[in-house]
């Protein structure tokens, strides 16, 4: 949402049934991190490299010399930095930049007491009246090529908070057998048709944990284009795992879009976590450490493959049980 | 259309079959590229083509279709392509006025409930009908995909009594083909989906199952595509034992190879 404020229109969801929390909303707004400039990226990075090049010297590879030309593992994904691209989370956005953005907001109590206009089959109110409500935007800003646009050509930008949560009126995360499993597919399928038809990008947050029936995430997967998972480590398990002691959480990208294209662009790591530094939240590839004990011998090598277990699931065939790697 | 499928399915454009219905089937990874192989197979074979494209907009298909060699537009122009553009007409049904004549909205059962079919039935039925100027080969339906409607709020039984009432005056009463697109899930917690795709396995001629690899991804071996011929027993010949094919897909094609035999590997 930072990203739309540099740039585009905003279009803010919210919903909150209590009015004290109604000013959440102005919060979110403010707490909008601020864009890094070019040369504070940089120097962040500059930082940490200078470190590591000191230590670095004309070394040649005496064992393992096959790996030497190999390019360097570049620890997060993506190298370049441009403004707008990259967010400075200990600052927010300057309220100059706030105030030049054009921004619409939805809060649900406030909307309830109208009637919405469009009458969709078995579907929550909250929903009929959030289509309604971007729909409207869509066809007054002209984001749908119905009126010219005046100022250059914009996308609007919406994000929806906690969809599927009981504040909008659904009890996909209080049952198993919820009174209406469709109400959150047909409007993900509803605003979809929406988004392809006019110029704008949704971005969507969904408790997963809490919707009981699983068949509805299923569902969810598949009526999106790009799905992924953030999975903290605070109160599991993983918290106190060596092979993790740097981050906070995982990243799981479950799908990504391949739209226009017969193939799409899959990176080569499917390992990903995420930590929250001082002033950047980095997503970097997770590795193993090399095994450099003074007792590297086959018995330790079981503890690695417990950690090598913890890998992503897609090479879950690999170190299953307690056995050691095999040749 | 990939001419390495082709040659597995011994299938030519020059002498589609007729009367089949084939189940494209995808678990754990994006089987839509047979969805674009067969669009464009039955395009170049002179086939009248009814698509009923629910999860992507027209201009996805049409910018694959030009690199396979299809011109979408060109096809609808001359009318041998009618496509149904899901989310358009999602979006017609929901937010514009309804115009006082013609055919109802296919999905009109998005705004209005009742768990029938009936008006996206009679859509394919008007769509496939001969006219007498009509010098198309056998007509095809092509779904993509059926696991849609299940979200849409349609019950397996509505989804399954559609599917049969279009084999019925497709593949039978008009001689043409039935092509549909299911995601399926090992292990899935969806039942009706999976009641679907079981349903729709026992009733097709050909099964082709597209499956991410069990180890992993890989990025030589996209996956692993399983050719099941089913229907009436035949003599059991070569070409009607199940077989399995490792593919990459590219840009343009779709390269199959046999298990273990992927370029990177030899």
């Amino acid at each position: 949402m930072a990203k739309g404020c540099c740039q585009l229109e905003t279009f803010l969801k919210w919903c909150y049934f209590y009015k004290k929390e109604y000013l959440g909303l102005q919060q979110l707004r403010k707490e909008l991190p601020a864009p890094l400039l070019d040369d504070i990226y940089k120097n962040e990075v500059n930082e940490e490299e200078t470190v590591f090049k000191s230590k670095e010297s004309q070394d040649y590879m005496k064992i393992a010399w096959r790996y030497q030309n190999l390019p360097k593992m570049e620890a997060s994904p993506a190298a370049s930095s441009r403004f707008g691209h990259y967010y400075d989370v200990s600052k927010t956005l300057s309220p100059e930049l706030l105030q030049s953005t054009k921004w619409h907001r939805f809060f649900l109590p406030e909307e309830i007491s109208l009637q919405p206009n469009i009458n969709i089959c078995n579907m929550t109110s909250g929903y009929t009246r959030l289509l309604q409500s971007i729909q409207r935007i869509i066809y007054q800003e002209g984001f749908d090529g119905s009126h010219p646009q005046k100022k250059q050509k914009n996308i609007l930008r919406i994000g929806i908070q906690n969809l599927g949560s009981v504040l909008w009126g659904e009890d996909i995360c209080c049952t198993d057998n919820p009174e209406d499993i469709h109400s959150l597919t047909k409007f993900l399928y509803i605003l979809r048709s929406l988004l392809r038809m006019s110029l704008s990008a949704c971005i969507i947050t969904v408790p997963a944990h809490l919707i009981q029936n699983k068949a509805i995430m299923e569902r969810v997967t598949n009526l999106s284009d790009t799905v992924v998972g953030l999975e903290s480590f605070i109160g599991s398990e993983r918290e106190t795992n060596p092979l993790y002691k740097d981050y906070h959480g995982l990243i799981h990208i479950h799908q990504i879009p391949q739209l226009n294209s017969l193939i799409c662009d899959v990176s080569d790591t499917k390992d990903l976590a995420f930590r929250l530094k001082r002033k950047l939240f980095t997503i970097e590839r997770l590795h193993l450490p090399p095994d450099l004990s003074d007792t590297v011998s086959r018995s330790s090598k079981q503890d690695l493959a417990e950690s090598a277990k913890l890998l992503s699931s897609g090479c879950g065939a690999m170190a299953m049980g307690k056995k050691h790697l095999d040749f | 259309m990939f001419v390495e499928l082709n040659e597995l399915l011994h299938a030519s454009p020059e002498r589609p079959e007729q009367g089949t219905f084939t189940l494209l089937r995808d678990t754990r990874t994006d089987g839509s590229f047979l969805v674009h192989h067969f669009l464009s197979f039955y395009l170049k074979a002179g086939c009248k083509v009814c698509f009923v494209a629910l999860i992507q907009s027209f201009s996805h298909y049409n910018v694959v279709a030009q690199k396979l060699g299809v011109s979408l537009p060109a096809a609808k122009e001359r009318g041998q392509l009618v496509f149904l553009e899901g989310l358009k007409s999602c979006f017609e049904v929901l937010f514009k006025e309804e115009p006082p004549t013609g055919q109802p909205n296919p999905l009109q059962f998005i705004r209005e409930g009742g768990s029938n079919l009936k008006a996206l039935y009679e859509f394919v039925r008007t769509s496939l009908t001969p006219s007498e100027s009509d010098s198309w080969k056998c007509p095809v339906l092509l779904v993509d995909d059926v696991s849609v409607l299940l979200s849409l709020g349609m019950r397996p039984v509505d989804v399954l009594d559609f599917i049969h009432y279009c084999r019925a005056t497709v593949c039978s009463q008009l001689k043409g083909n039935v092509v549909v697109l299911v995601h399926s899930r090992e292990d899935s917690d969806d039942t009706e989906n999976e009641l679907v795709v079981n349903a729709l396995c026992h009733q097709s001629n050909l099964i082709l199952w597209a499956e991410g690899l069990a180890t992993g991804y890989c990025k030589d071996i996209h996956g692993q595509l399983k050719i099941i011929p089913r229907g009436p027993a035949v003599l059991s010949t070569e070409r009607d034992l199940p077989r399995t094919y490792q593919y990459k897909i590219q840009d343009r094609n779709v390269t199959f190879f046999a298990r273990g035999m992927s370029a990177a590997v030899l």
